[in-house]
């Protein structure tokens, strides 16, 4: 491996209204070498690729690409100076041939003959091994194939550095293979490449170096070969807690002895694999792992959010059927969903409105709440949850997301819920709220209520819940309670090293 | 009931206002054109009664089916984000039914009127669910879905009654299309009141506005907040298929006849239209069905307007839609954004020009 | 924007549907096409076996569902050449013309004596009269003219819609009215109908015997007409005739006229006259409230039929079929039942 660097961030910086989503990160490409940027979502992966592309605009900092300085300020740019990037859907157009495809939108003012340039295509697809050729029809490509003859536009393009940004999410184990070893092929033709993805064994097959990013900072650069799967995991959802203190706290929510309230058995839904659940009077427990491993599919089938497939539901040991949200929450349950804007808020309605919504609907259609009351309960929750509005009648959308999540809070607290979940509540808010937040659902716990917290964030996990259910690749693969639970054994857990199965 | 309609005024003006200027603006261009424009007298119709008139009472009786199917436009504009171009066929439909109960029996009795009023609203809310389920169930484009009704529903209407045109002669359907004697208000106006009221009720005694706000603005949340977005579609076409029937029967009774080509024709465009002036986004969530009524009105002082300039019939149409097109961008957001800057700036060299004064 | 671009578009092409003849002027005509439009139904009142000296007629027409007037038509058709009258009727509706080309090139095929005709389209039928007369077939075209030669077809019976607006001109001019002050409202505008109704009224407005209060289109449409009346009324300009170019905006105009307590008909100040005949006007008629209501007669069956029974000779190969026009001081009840269109 040549050691020539040709990419290289110095202490960038990016902003956003509110939010510092770079601060001194530093990356390093090599000439030949597959990097891996890993990170946890939010950590920054996607602002600095972006960065690096042109699409953003760095607030700070300094990038050279073989050792000249250089400033990007368009994704043309970026492409002009050798860099690439193929997304994780492709941008192709699958009605072109692939020929056509390879080369749309690259016209040097002269016009070029179809032969001539199906000729080079056929070229650079035999030099590159890809099994596509340049007359097809791109659609009727498989979509790894597809996804090659995006690699192939790109690097035809002179790129020195190729990011692949999620490129085997849509693939299956064989496609994968293929494109790993294409990438093989360019490294060793001396391309470097940016490699995002969040599946770790596929990291660890093809990559030579690791960089993590953590809430926007730098975490650190490895050495593949250096970094156990257990530590990448680690360091990727941060540890810097005090562990004392999580002990000292989870003593106090040793809480399991009261009756079971909500019982799940072999429960599948259209998106999650069937498993088994339950959760007692009072406890706070939580579902961890890392995106993807199905821990806000299962949760959403709990609250019958997408198409039951199966299984047996009991609520205080008798059976019952929950297929549709609104039949969860006449059996007491509330969920406050993953996805703020998409499933949380009616951004163009007040604040007022949207935290009746929920008990309005399950006082029925027919029973209005009136418009007293519901300003009496708005009064009350903006108050007790500290929700910094300029008044009751502001549309949500404009409050901050910290605040918009307080509202969604409310909401579920105003239907006085024997169970909640919580799935990343605290997610994309600042740190005020997050602490506000935990020590609600300790406090609700305390009343009695029953809560399924979901963080990306494990020491807030371990803060606050007394089990944890660790979850890979769509199967529950752990419990951890009591002593199990520390950052350690959780960390082993996600990352499977050690089969941490009691 | 009185705090809902301040609260209509405190937040919903700035909805308003583009509705709001445009009828100041028709009423100052009528008062310079012809001063006596907005005169109203009493006079006596041919039954003997004391009846008003005058262009005023003839734009709100005029805009009476109009508004009417505006109202219940606008829910499925909220709840759906898409439009129903189905309802002047419909209203053929719920007339030709409404006439056909009329004529089956011997004598037209307030009975057979009530039965009569009863079957063109069953009929035209069967219509109006058929709509509901394409785009509810189905989910296909609104317009697309009432595509289907738009180009047959004359044709249906048009079986009812066997292709004619048949007249109904009574004193009670007069005076549902004209004046109750000893009421002076055109009755098809106080049919408009009388479904407004029956708006702020339904508003004031069901979640429905909340609900279908909900439905439009962010439909994954209202779902996982317990709403059967499905049934929220559908009743607002079945609302609107009410309105439909209520609609058609103001225009049978008003000429006593039905001929189920003309009846309402092109009355879809102008409620669509009635509802983008009321300042209602035309792709669904928030909306205001005062807004809608205004734009109704708004519509109407136009036409009239333009009839009593005499401008010719087939031009009418041309100078509505400039007049449209003018209302619907100035409305449209980047005008609304370039105003808002220009008033900011305006404010800020005020600003400036007042701290020179002052020094 | 793009839904309204499509809006408009679904409209203009409902509104393409427009067509010349008579069938295009009761305003009940089925402009957006009716169920029965797109298909081709054809029947047979008379078994084939018992034909022996009945006379084989086949008639290919437009559907009844187009208009009022087709309605009367049809009607008209079937009952004249009926079984009880020694014909064997065989019918073809449709409004498409390839589909009536289809029907008439069957009816030859099937070999019936005489072949009526009102073709859907003025083009595209020498092919087919050219059969028909090589298989020693007559053929009769009733209602709308064909661009074919004349050696092609026996006779034609035909409206004359300019006739038919004279006429009602003829009948103001006779009321002598001190002055004539005419709020006149159009159909749709280029339909046969509108042009032939509006023109013997133009020339009076041109040649100053009658005032033009207002001269609007309604297309047809019974609101729009009372709104016409409505603005004029409004406006307290002074008006003593209402001609309408159909019954239903007669009836709009005068629902206008009501409300603001201005009388009319025979006792009243402002004269009401409409066109087509429905029953409904007619008794409007009858009953002193309008005064004159004209009619493209919708009835050719009888001549045609005394024409093949050699009863008359044809003068031309142009007959022009009479226009009748009803005073309502010598209306009949009886006049009512014959020449009314509708129940």
């Amino acid at each position: 491996m040549q050691d020539k660097v040709i990419l290289q961030m110095r202490d960038i910086e990016k902003r956003f209204p509110g939010v510092l989503a770079l601060s001194g990160v530093d990356f390093t490409l090599r000439k030949g070498e597959i990097h891996a940027l890993m990170g946890e979502n939010g950590a920054g992966k996607s602002t600095l690729i972006k960065v690096l592309t042109g699409v953003y605009q760095m607030d700070d900092g300094e990038i050279t690409v073989d050792g000249e300085k250089v400033a990007i300020r368009s994704p043309q740019d970026a492409q002009n100076k050798g860099i690439s990037t193929v997304y994780q859907e492709i941008t192709l157009c699958p009605n072109l041939t692939v020929a056509e495809n390879m080369f749309i939108g690259r016209g040097n003012g002269v016009l070029v003959k179809q032969k001539d340039y199906e000729k080079k295509a056929d070229e650079i697809l035999g030099r590159l091994g890809i099994p596509a050729r340049s007359r097809q029809q791109l659609g009727s490509c498989s979509l790894a194939v597809q996804q090659m003859v995006a690699i192939a536009r790109a690097v035809d393009m002179n790129c020195k550095v190729l990011i692949l940004d999620e490129p085997t999410s849509s693939l299956d184990d064989k496609e994968v293979n293929l494109l790993f070893e294409l990438m093989r092929n360019l490294k060793s033709r001396g391309v470097g490449i940016i490699f995002v993805t969040h599946f770790l064994e596929q990291v660890y097959e093809v990559s030579d170096r690791i960089t993590v990013l953590r809430n926007g900072e730098l975490v650190g650069e490895y050495l593949t070969e250096e970094l156990p799967q257990v530590e990448l995991v680690a360091k990727m959802m941060g540890k810097e807690l005090d562990e004392l203190n999580s002990l000292g706290e989870s003593e106090e929510k040793k809480m399991e002895n009261g009756e079971v309230f909500y019982e799940a058995e072999s429960l599948s839904s259209s998106d999650a694999l069937p498993f088994s659940f339950n959760i007692h009077k009072g406890e706070v427990n939580g579902f961890t792992g890392l995106l993807g491993s199905g821990r806000s599919e299962s949760v959403r089938a709990i609250f019958g959010a997408d198409k039951i497939g199966g299984g047996n539901v009991k609520i205080k040991g008798r059976p019952v059927k929950i297929t549709r949200p609104i039949e969860a929450m006449k059996h007491g349950i509330g969920y406050l969903a993953e996805d703020r804007k998409r499933d949380g808020i009616i951004a163009e309605l007040s604040v007022r409105e949207n935290i009746i919504l929920a008990l309005q609907v399950m006082n029925g259609f027919f029973k209005p709440i009136s418009r007293g009351e519901s300003e009496a309960f708005a009064d009350e929750y903006i108050k007790a949850l500290n929700i910094k509005t300029a008044s009751r009648e502001t549309p949500i959308g404009s409050l901050s997301g910290g605040n918009q999540q307080k509202v969604i809070l409310a909401r579920w607290l105003l239907t006085h819920p024997d169970y909640l979940i919580l799935d990343e509540p605290t997610r994309g808010i600042d740190v005020g709220t997050k602490l506000e937040i935990q020590k609600l659902v300790l406090k609700l716990a305390e009343e009695g209520v029953s809560v399924t917290f979901i963080s990306s964030e494990v020491e807030e996990m371990l803060r606050t819940c007394s089990r944890l259910i660790v979850m890979r690749d769509r199967h529950i693969v752990g419990e951890l309670k009591g002593k199990d639970l520390n950052q350690k054994k959780v960390m082993e857990t996600i990352a499977g090293g050690e089969a941490g199965n009691e | 009931m009185n705090n809902k309609i301040r609260s209509t005024f405190k937040g919903g003006l700035g909805q308003l206002t583009i509705p709001l200027i445009a009828i100041a603006i028709l009423f100052l261009f009528n008062l310079i054109r012809d001063p006596g424009f907005f005169s109203i007298e009493i006079t006596y119709n041919n039954d003997g009664n004391a009846v008003l008139a005058g262009n005023l009472i003839s734009v709100i009786n005029g805009a009476s089916e109009l508004a009417v199917l505006a109202m219940g436009m606008t829910l499925v504009t909220a709840a759906c984000g898409g439009q129903d171009i189905s309802v002047g066929a419909a209203a053929a439909i719920a007339g030709s039914a409404f006439v056909k109960v009329l004529k089956s029996g011997s004598a037209i009795t307030g009975g057979t009127v009530i039965l009569a009023f009863l079957c063109a609203c069953i009929v035209a809310m069967l219509f109006a669910s058929f709509n509901g389920t394409l785009v509810a169930v189905f989910r296909i484009q609104p317009m697309i879905a009432t595509l289907i009704l738009y180009t047959c529903g004359r044709s249906i209407a048009y079986w009812i009654n066997g292709g004619a045109t048949p007249t109904v002669d009574s004193p009670i359907i007069r005076a549902i299309g004209s004046f109750i004697p000893g009421v002076p208000i055109p009755t098809p106006v106080l049919i408009v009141v009388a479904v407004t009221i029956l708006f702020m009720l339904i508003f004031h005694f069901t979640s429905l506005e909340l609900f279908t706000q909900s439905v439009g603005i962010n439909g994954s949340a209202a779902r996982l907040n317990g709403i059967n977005s499905t049934l929220i579609k559908l009743l607002s076409f079945i609302i609107l298929g009410f309105c439909v029937a209520v609609a058609g029967i103001i225009g049978v009774s008003r000429l006593e006849l039905i001929n189920h080509e003309t009846l309402l024709l092109d009355v879809e465009m102008d409620a669509i239209l009635a509802v983008a002036i009321g300042g209602n986004n035309l792709g669904g969530g928030k909306f205001k069905i005062v807004g809608s009524i205004i734009g109704a009105y708004v519509i109407q002082i136009l036409t009239i307007t333009l009839y009593a300039m005499k401008v010719s019939s087939t031009d009418v149409k041309a100078y509505k839609a400039i007049v449209i097109v003018l209302l619907v961008v100035i409305g449209s957001p980047v005008i609304k954004a370039k105003f808002a800057k220009l008033m900011s700036q305006l404010k800020s060299n005020k600003q400036r020009v007042s701290m020179k004064g002052a020094e | 924007m793009k839904r309204l671009k499509a809006l408009l578009l679904t409209g203009v092409l409902a509104m393409s549907f427009a067509f010349g003849g008579c069938g295009g002027d009761t305003g009940a005509a089925g402009t957006t096409g009716s169920g029965d439009s797109g298909t081709t139904t054809t029947t047979t009142t008379t078994d084939t076996g018992s034909a022996g000296g009945t006379i084989k007629v086949g008639v290919v027409n437009n559907p009844p569902s187009e208009s009022g007037y087709r309605e009367a038509n049809v009607k008209d058709m079937e009952s004249v050449f009926s079984k009880e009258n020694g014909y064997d009727l065989k019918t073809a509706y449709s409004l498409k013309n390839d589909e009536q080309l289809q029907a008439a090139q069957g009816f030859i095929t099937e070999g019936v004596d005489y072949l009526l005709i009102s073709a859907a389209e003025t083009t595209g039928w020498d092919e087919v009269l050219k059969s028909a007369k090589e298989a020693g077939i007559k053929v009769y075209l009733f209602d709308r003219m064909i661009d074919v030669d004349e050696s092609l077809y026996e006779a034609a019976v035909v409206s004359d819609m300019s006739a038919e607006g004279k006429t009602a001109v003829d009948w103001l001019l006779a009321q002598n009215l001190p002055e004539y002050k005419v709020i006149h409202i159009q159909g749709a505008m280029g339909s046969d109908a509108q042009i032939g109704r509006t023109g013997a009224l133009d020339e009076q407005f041109a040649s100053g015997k009658m005032t033009k209060v207002v001269q609007q289109t309604a297309t047809w449409d019974e609101a729009e007409a009372k709104k016409i009346v409505e603005s004029v009324i409004n406006s307290g300009e002074d008006f003593n005739v209402i001609y309408a170019e159909n019954d239903g905006m007669a009836k709009g105009a005068v629902a206008a006229l009501d409300e603001h307590g201005i009388t009319h008909g025979v006792d009243g100040k402002v004269i009401v006259m409409g066109f087509d005949c429905n029953k409904w006007a007619l008794r409007e008629l009858l009953a002193g409230k309008w005064n004159y209501d004209g009619q493209c007669s919708p009835f050719q069956a009888q001549i045609i039929s005394d024409l093949i029974q050699g009863k008359t000779t044809a003068s031309s190969k142009k007959i022009i079929n009479e226009e009748k026009g009803f005073d309502a001081k010598e209306l009949t009840q009886a006049d009512i039942d014959t020449y009314g269109l509708g129940e």
